[in-house]
């Protein structure tokens, strides 16, 4: 819980990980990509104030001690959600796998919240490996990436019949929440891996699951936006957004909230510090300070204190059915926010 | 190092001032792409290009490689070309495809399926929506209403830089571009844009606008925390 000005903020931090990308784990034969992909990320810390920033050794691999301090002690989170990232062919263990971030949340009950993952290719092997990863930690949610190659495929969408019947099998099993993955990637190389309109399709048939469209489709927030707004089911994960722009790009950071807030609204944009990129801590004290710096920004929706505490766990602890402590819930819920009608407008006139 | 001929190399930063990261819609220079560049007294003209991450999406490198090429050997006096791309994970593939005047697919071999042509054309679409941004907003800043704003022709708005890239976007599309083709077009079919779709037309246009220059602010940010020296003819950016 995060307390300023006598408001009391409940957080859940919906998408961070626990990585191993030391050398150790490196795949013979696939250093290059194992080194470039880690490093990649290091620079994307490098967005965060200098003061947040860690050695390339100390970001290969945070320890059980830095996360727990940085996230719960220090960060102010009271719940976060494991995203896992497999990348096995490049990292011997995985990079973040379900099982290693499911070893920590046993050990610390109730702080974390365990998420899985599926590929459609892998077809009945996966259906399978799905119900034992639902039986083992019990998933309420899953992370994909549609732009992975693997095979000689280049990527796949959620509106293959394939994916259907993963979509299908994860309703059954009791899970909510769909994380996609849209955002900065590798491959495919010629397809255009931020396409989102695959997202569209499923929402709609499938108005029981969530789809939480990770990266808010950066750098194709446009696509995102226009077909976020006509989807009740779509939510903006804005991991990367405050972690990558607040600090180092105020003035766009500022500009892109305001477009979410826009076409997407306040109802359905949740906070994910993407840690270890960056730690919770600056993310979470900035954005409950910030507000749009100037006039310019007035033909967006207003910020207020509700909106930062839906955004940073109110929304969220509805998605994954977490229990908000009294003195941290809205007064009123019922509260309808002003870019909710504008959205209904666009909605009504969009030929996306 | 060889004694580089100063004029030819001018030249050659001039052409590489026309080429662009088709998914910022911005010049390699300005974003401090070149990382460095020579000409020799024979005519070799050699260009070094850095992007801001091991991992930028090949595709969009490979049309920036491409178009670099293209540019640099149009130089008048410039008898042979290279052009290489740093630090990348296909620098290589890359390279090796330019050089040998290879395609996108046959230099990728089975990961692309298709030339990029389609996917550059939906990012000039991009770029003619974001420049209808830049154009319009000064003029609703001004008191134009979006009324008025269907009415007007691109001859109609006053002379400016924004106004001449957007022109040259639409003409590159093949959409209507003259002084009297009306301001605002549907940037796939280049209809005009009638008073009543006008103003979610220019919510998205802005938005397109905010999409591409954030990005464009990561990837400066990212490319300036990578090299600790400007690339040539780089532009500082406006905070």
């Amino acid at each position: 819980m995060y307390e300023k000005d006598g408001e009391k903020y409940f957080v859940v931090d919906s998408h961070m990980h626990y990585w191993d990308a030391s050398p150790e784990n490196w795949v013979a034969g696939a250093e290059n990509y194992a080194k470039g992909w880690i490093d990649c990320f290091h620079a994307y810390q490098s967005l965060g104030p200098p003061e947040t920033h860690w050695s390339i050794e100390h970001f290969q691999k945070a320890s059980e001690d830095d996360l727990m301090k940085d996230v719960f002690e220090d960060g102010y989170v009271d719940v976060a959600v494991f995203q896992p990232t497999y990348l096995k062919e490049w990292y011997t263990t995985g990079f973040n796998t379900t099982e290693r971030n499911g070893a920590l949340a046993e050990k610390h009950p109730d702080k974390f919240i365990v998420n899985g993952r599926w590929d459609p290719r892998e077809g009945e092997a996966g259906i399978k490996q799905l119900e034992e990863d639902v039986a083992r930690w019990g998933l309420k949610g899953v992370k994909m990436y549609t732009a992975e190659w693997r095979e000689g495929s280049r990527g796949w969408t959620l509106k293959d019949p394939e994916a259907y019947q993963f979509l299908e099998k994860s309703q059954e099993l009791g899970i909510k929440n769909i994380h996609v993955h849209k955002g900065p990637t590798i491959w495919p190389l010629d397809k255009d891996a931020f396409d989102v309109s695959d997202i569209d399709h499923a929402a709609t048939d499938f108005p029981e699951l969530n789809f939480i469209v990770e990266h808010v489709g950066l750098p194709r927030i446009e696509d995102f936006c226009f077909m976020a707004t006509q989807e009740p089911n779509v939510y903006a994960g804005l991991s990367v957004v405050i972690g990558g722009l607040m600090h180092a790009r105020p003035k766009f950071f500022a500009k892109v909230m305001g477009e979410l807030l826009f076409w997407v609204g306040e109802d359905k944009m949740t906070f994910g510090s993407d840690y270890s990129i960056w730690e919770p801590k600056w993310q979470i004290e900035g954005f409950v300070d910030w507000d749009y710096p100037s006039e310019e920004f007035s033909d967006y929706p207003r910020v207020n204190t509700a909106t930062k505490k839906k955004i940073l766990g109110l929304n969220a602890a509805k998605l994954y059915g977490i229990e908000v402590p009294v003195e941290c819930r809205l007064p009123d819920e019922a509260e309808t926010p002003a870019a909710q009608e504008d959205a209904q407008l666009v909605d009504d006139g969009a030929t996306v | 190092m060889t004694e580089p001929a100063t004029v030819g190399l001018a030249q050659v930063l001039a052409a590489l001032d026309e080429v662009r990261d088709p998914e910022l819609d911005e010049s390699v220079t300005s974003l401090g792409f070149v990382a460095s560049s020579t000409v020799s007294e024979e005519g070799f003209a050699s260009v070094r290009l850095r992007l801001p991450t091991y991992f930028c999406a090949p595709n969009f490198a490979f049309l920036m490689v491409a178009d670099a090429y293209d540019a640099v050997s149009g130089v008048a006096g410039v008898t042979r070309t290279e052009i290489v791309l740093e630090d990348h994970f296909a620098s290589e593939a890359i390279n090796g495809g330019i050089a040998a005047r290879s395609g996108f697919v046959e230099s990728f071999g089975d990961l692309a399926a298709a030339e990029l042509d389609e996917l550059r054309a939906d990012f000039v679409r991009k770029a003619v929506l974001a420049g209808t941004d830049r154009v319009c907003r000064p003029l609703l800043a001004a008191g134009r209403t979006t009324d008025e704003l269907a009415e007007l022709t691109l001859g109609d708005v006053p002379p400016s830089a924004d106004r001449e890239r957007l022109r040259s976007r639409r003409a590159e599309l093949g959409l209507p571009s003259e002084d009297a083709s009306p301001l605002l077009v549907d940037a796939t079919t280049g209809e005009a844009i009638g008073a009543q779709a006008l103003p979610l037309h220019l919510r998205r246009a802005r938005l397109t606008r905010v999409s591409i220059e954030a990005n464009g602010g990561v990837c400066r940010a990212l490319l300036s925390e990578r090299y600790a020296t400007s690339g040539l003819g780089q532009k500082e950016e406006v905070l």
